[in-house]
């Protein structure tokens, strides 16, 4: 275990806490390039589907993990940025623009619905975001004459400068490149003003707005940016699953995308890929021991949604900071090894702020 | 004079439908006032509720009254150890950790009652049944009206114990201030999981009250979010805003099934929710207070 001991603001600055840090990202960044290469298509395909939930659940974490507002309707989001993509693409428009747009649509949808709701404390803000996800997925099950309604809609392969980017390789790149661009990003706005007025918000909202942060508008910011960074994920997610179904963006889907967040680990970015990895993984393990389960449990129709469910209490009753947090623990308990002491492992009490006006 | 009629059994379905969002309101408005927790699985613990009515009155062949007597005893008994062997591990952990919490368990309650009970929508016979009252051209169903009376009944029967019982005024003391209620001598946790009984035993009624006009299946926990709309609308603080705003939400919704195009009556709850947050975000009988540091 190597402590860092800051000694000038500009290490509180860096993106990378040491060399030895950098490099082993560029080597996973690397290895992460070759594996077409070597993997069979299926498993890129795969990897490609964790790299839009990641994108979504960075976008997620930012909300959520770093500013403290809890949406339940970011499907809503996912759908926006699917749906956008796929009807332009559709109309002609190129693949350079769709997604932009996308993410930008998701955004500006966002902030319509984070600046009405936003005043509210995190309570109403969960009910006010679950109401609205549900409208959203009526909306595209309804209006059939631009989302083919139950018909679904097939999504036209992109292509950039003249190359197709076709199948589940094509996919896996351009998640991959948007994954890299957003971590960039929002590791950016974390060490940025912005990115410490959230952190702010999050742990006092009172302290705060003393400090001279506007409440109002920083929420609204990243609520928008959170919902953008969705949108781009769906635009993503639409190349992912090829063909769209309106009922697919649901309030499951809000719920799984929270999971992510919550599952990896809350104020981490490591968090929102772990949980994704989590998030992707478990169907395919459940897939793997479906038919050596007892009494039947392998045929349950709602089998994936309550083991969901199941780890989400145990998370929250036992690890509340999530994959990361126990990772984190290892990672101390390797690198001190024979000097660990139970004491450095043990979870704080927290005291829950009231939102009781008294 | 055809349209009039219409319109009042209109009127008529939307409040009987809007008692049960108020009811299972009612359940979140109990448990918010006194832990500041809300319960996302309450429309699940409706569904066991009925569930259990289900095994009670057609399984073990019970008589109507006494099922529903067992069925509140025992949903209630379930929402006491709910809360005191896992709501109560997360106190003091973030608004929202509590969210997710009970959105877990509400998956969880939906695969075991599917696991147990199967996926079929059930239904059992009771009193109210295909029956009506009235002549002419004003028929009411006897359903809608036993749901009608049997809440108004319920919530006398809560007034009365929250204002005349030692329990009933200890769970208000407990619910405004719990370490004052805490030094009065009053046992403020168990207080709490009899809160989160009384709140199940609620949602318990208005499953069986709502079993004569909709079958009782795995997804029928869906209606607590439209319940949201009837709890915020009432100002989520306050126990007649919860009925008031249960029974605003249903005959709004009837009506806007009857004058709206196909489509608009499964979200006129979330519209008329994301309306009350935006234009009068304290509800219609909350009050404004500013939070002191």
């Amino acid at each position: 275990m190597r402590a860092i001991f800051k000694t000038r603001y500009e290490q509180d600055l860096t993106l990378w806490r040491s060399p030895a840090g950098a490099l082993c990202y560029a080597l996973l960044l690397a290895a992460l390039l070759l594996v077409p290469a070597v993997l069979g298509e299926f498993y890129v395909g795969e990897l490609a589907g964790l790299f839009v939930f990641a994108i979504a659940g960075v976008g997620l974490m930012l909300l959520t993990g770093y500013t403290g507002l809890i949406s339940l309707g970011h499907a809503a989001f996912l759908g926006i940025g699917a749906y956008t993509n796929a009807i332009l693409l559709a109309r002609g428009v190129p693949f350079v623009l769709t997604l932009p747009a996308a993410g930008l649509l998701a955004g500006l949808a966002g902030v319509a619905i984070g600046v009405p709701t936003l005043r509210m404390s995190g309570l109403y803000l969960a009910i006010a975001t679950l109401a609205f996800g549900s409208i959203v997925g009526t909306v595209l099950q309804k209006w059939d004459s631009v989302t083919g309604g139950f018909d679904g809609f097939a999504v036209k392969t992109p292509s950039i400068l003249g190359v197709e980017i076709a199948g589940a390789t094509g996919t896996y790149y351009l998640s991959l490149v948007v994954l890299v661009f957003v971590l960039w990003l929002v590791m950016n706005l974390l060490r940025a003003p912005m990115g410490r007025a959230f952190v702010a918000i999050r742990d006092s909202e009172i302290s705060a707005q003393s400090m001279g942060i506007h409440l109002a508008l920083y929420k609204a910011i990243a609520f928008g940016l959170s919902a953008g960074i969705t949108g781009l994920a769906g635009a993503l997610f639409a190349h992912y699953v090829r063909y769209l179904a309106p009922d697919s963006f649901d309030i499951l889907l809000s719920i799984q995308l929270v999971t992510i967040v919550f599952i990896g680990g809350l104020g981490s970015l490591h968090g929102a890929i772990f949980g994704a990895m989590f998030m992707r993984l478990l169907p395919q393990a459940i897939a793997l021991v479906r038919d050596d389960l007892p009494f039947g449990l392998g045929r349950m129709p709602g089998l994936e949604p309550s083991l969901f469910g199941l780890i989400l209490v145990l998370v929250i009753l036992f690890e509340p900071t999530g994959i990361n947090g126990r990772w984190l623990k290892l990672k101390r308990y390797v690198g001190e090894f024979p000097l660990h002491r139970r004491v450095g492992f043990r979870r704080q009490k927290s005291y829950a702020r009231s939102e009781r006006l008294r | 004079m055809d349209d009039a009629v219409r319109l009042l059994q209109l009127v008529i379905n939307g409040t009987a439908a809007g008692c049960i969002y108020g009811l299972i309101a009612l359940g979140f408005v109990l448990i918010y006032k006194a832990t500041e927790m809300v319960n996302f699985a309450q429309g699940e613990i409706m569904m066991i509720g009925g569930f259990i009515a289900y095994t009670m009155i057609v399984k073990l062949g019970m008589n109507y009254w006494v099922g529903f007597v067992l069925t509140v005893a025992i949903t209630a008994a379930f929402g006491f150890l709910l809360d005191a062997l896992i709501l109560r591990r997360v106190i003091g952990q973030p608004q929202f950790a509590v969210v997710m919490l009970t959105l877990g368990l509400a998956f969880i309650f939906r695969a075991v009652a599917g696991y147990t009970w199967g996926y079929d929508a059930v239904g059992f016979a009771t009193p109210f049944t295909n029956k009506v009252v009235g002549s002419g051209r004003m028929v009411l169903g006897m359903d809608n009206l036993s749901i009608i009376v049997g809440t108004v009944l319920l919530c006398g029967v809560l007034y009365v114990f929250f204002s005349r019982t030692r329990l009933g005024i200890a769970m208000q003391a407990a619910s405004q201030n719990q370490l004052a209620a805490y030094y009065m001598g009053i046992p403020v946790r168990r207080v709490f999981s009899l809160i989160w009984a009384i709140s199940a035993g609620v949602a318990a009624v208005a499953a069986v009250l709502l079993s004569p006009v909709s079958m009782i299946d795995v997804n029928m926990g869906m209606l607590g979010f439209k319940a949201f709309a009837a709890a915020v609308l009432g100002g989520f603080g306050s126990i007649p805003g919860a009925l008031v705003g249960g029974v605003v939400v249903g005959i709004v919704e009837q009506l806007s099934g009857y004058f709206l195009p196909a489509g608009f009556q499964e979200v006129t709850s979330n519209i008329v929710l994301l309306a009350v947050l935006i234009l009068r975000p304290q509800g219609l009988f909350g009050q404004t207070i500013r939070k002191r540091v």
